[in-house]
């Protein structure tokens, strides 16, 4: 079964036309990497499967796993399966990762009618995630990303990524701000815990880097709100090479 | 005396933003005193819940080097109107954590006036004050620094939460000082929750009214730091929050 098929989607944000008639279909066990210039309408991409306030969509359908994602409230669309890695995590003072994680994962449980995990449950997970990204759980009992670096920031996105377990990972520019040894050990984090048969990626990113310890199935490159090419890894490599302008043209 | 006992009107500064209707049931107020003798240290914890109207009165006096914390939550679903008016002695210090948490379209208000009369004094004063519906906070805040009160060291974080676009924050923290050496700090911010933060939180499956409360639960802590009865005010002001979002 398909797990994400967008159809001839538009939205707008602020009035303003951004997506422009895009359609992208994933199936479960895929990786896709979507490629594109500034301003391409990449990130707005996420936010508009991800629910965000302001994203309107005005044509076009999506499916999720069998539902109208459309129809979903954003932590409805969480629940479901659908993960947003946030180009710039939000730093929530005050709340501790471990608390807001505990509570995300089990109104996502609880909606799905699955029992919560107990306190000693979820610490045993999140202590497992953690060690995946080679994160030391003492930053998880800090304010969500408050004072975290920006590679600290990635690395926390792709620990609650393994603790929520999601079915599809949009993640948006997960790969920046990050240094050789970090982009090294979030691409194996995003393999270990995504990498399977039931589930499926869509990495949004600017540069070939990340795809380098990510194989993308799928490359697509979006330009001016549609995906106007697509091709397999390599098309990475040249667009790597030539530019988006040559490629895309 | 009759004449002191008559209802203040608006043109009593410290009643500027008062539901003067409301105080009608609960007025006159008696002021409580609290003194503490040189040296004396002593700590206060008011939970306010209920459906009452209250309105109280609290004077307080620190001789030299008495220590006395003061920490209010104010969760009621009428008016109520909490004045401190405090003077502290050479060394004194003054703590005051305040949490209002209104949802009922009523008014709450704090009301201080600090006195710092002698040198080498401190005081800390946090106030949190979460408003939604057609409610009302109000903070009216004084800090008097008097002529040779040198070394003082005064200090005010005022913070209001607005939930609604029909809700109301009121917030004067004022300094006056007629002394020259002192350190004196305020800072006043009336805002909205944070919506990115929301759609984060909801992003990773948290319902919008657990995200609210989550982050109302830590702004409002914010003011319990270090209290004795540190749990107690923390609950309570948890489950007001449960009715507020």
């Amino acid at each position: 079964m398909t797990l994400l098929k967008i159809d001839n989607l538009h939205a707008t944000v602020a009035d303003k036309p951004i997506l422009k008639g895009l359609s992208l279909t994933i199936n479960p066990g895929e990786v896709h990497a979507i490629m594109g210039p500034n301003g391409a309408g990449k990130s707005t991409l996420g936010y508009t499967l991800g629910g965000r306030p302001g994203y309107e969509v005005t044509d076009g359908s999506v499916q999720f796993a069998g539902q109208d994602l459309l129809e979903l409230e954003p932590h409805e669309r969480a629940a479901a399966g659908l993960f947003l890695g946030f180009q710039y995590p939000v730093e929530i003072p005050g709340v501790s990762f471990v608390q807001f994680l505990r509570e995300s994962l089990n109104a996502q449980r609880k909606s799905r009618g699955e029992e919560p995990l107990s306190g000693g449950e979820f610490l045993k997970l999140a202590r497992e995630k953690a060690a995946l990204l080679k994160m030391d759980m003492d930053m998880l009992k800090r304010p969500v990303n408050l004072g975290f670096s920006g590679g600290e920031k990635k690395r926390a996105e792709m620990v609650q990524m393994g603790i929520l377990d999601p079915k599809l990972a949009i993640l948006d520019e997960t790969d920046s701000g990050l240094d050789i040894d970090a982009l090294r050990i979030v691409g194996e984090g995003i393999n270990s815990v995504m990498r399977s048969p039931d589930k499926a990626v869509l990495l949004i990113t600017h540069y070939q880097r990340l795809l380098d310890y990510v194989k993308p199935d799928f490359v697509h490159v979006l330009a001016a709100g549609r995906i106007v090419k697509t091709g397999g890894p390599e098309l990475a490599l040249e667009l790597e090479e030539r530019g988006y302008e040559a490629v895309a043209a | 005396m009759t004449q002191a006992l008559a209802l203040p009107t608006r043109k009593s500064e410290d009643y500027r933003y008062a539901d003067l209707t409301a105080l009608e049931a609960a007025w006159p107020i008696a002021p409580e005193q609290i003194v503490l003798g040189a040296g004396e240290e002593g700590t206060m914890a008011i939970v306010h819940t209920g459906d009452a109207v209250v309105a109280r009165d609290l004077e307080i006096r620190l001789g030299d080097g008495a220590k006395f914390a003061l920490h209010l939550l104010d969760a009621g679903t009428a008016y109520g109107r909490f004045a401190v008016r405090v003077t502290l002695g050479a060394g004194a210090e003054f703590t005051f954590g305040a949490a209002q948490l209104a949802g009922s379209g009523q008014t709450l208000e704090i009301v201080t006036e600090v006195s710092h009369a002698a040198p080498d004094a401190v005081s800390r004063q946090i106030v949190r004050s979460v408003a939604a519906g057609k409610s009302t906070v109000n903070y009216l805040g004084k800090v008097h620094v008097e002529r040779g009160a040198d070394g003082t060291d005064g200090e005010q974080s005022v913070r209001a939460m607005l939930l609604d676009r029909t809700a109301t924050a009121n917030a004067r923290p004022e300094l006056e000082i007629y002394a020259d050496d002192v350190k004196c700090a305020h800072g006043c911010a009336v805002g909205e929750l944070d919506a990115q933060a929301l759609f984060y939180m909801a992003q990773r499956g948290l319902p919008p009214q657990e995200a609210k409360k989550l982050m109302l639960q830590a702004f409002v802590a914010e003011a319990f730091v270090g209290a004795q009865d540190e749990e107690q005010l923390l609950e309570g002001a948890l489950e007001a929050l449960g009715r507020l979002v």
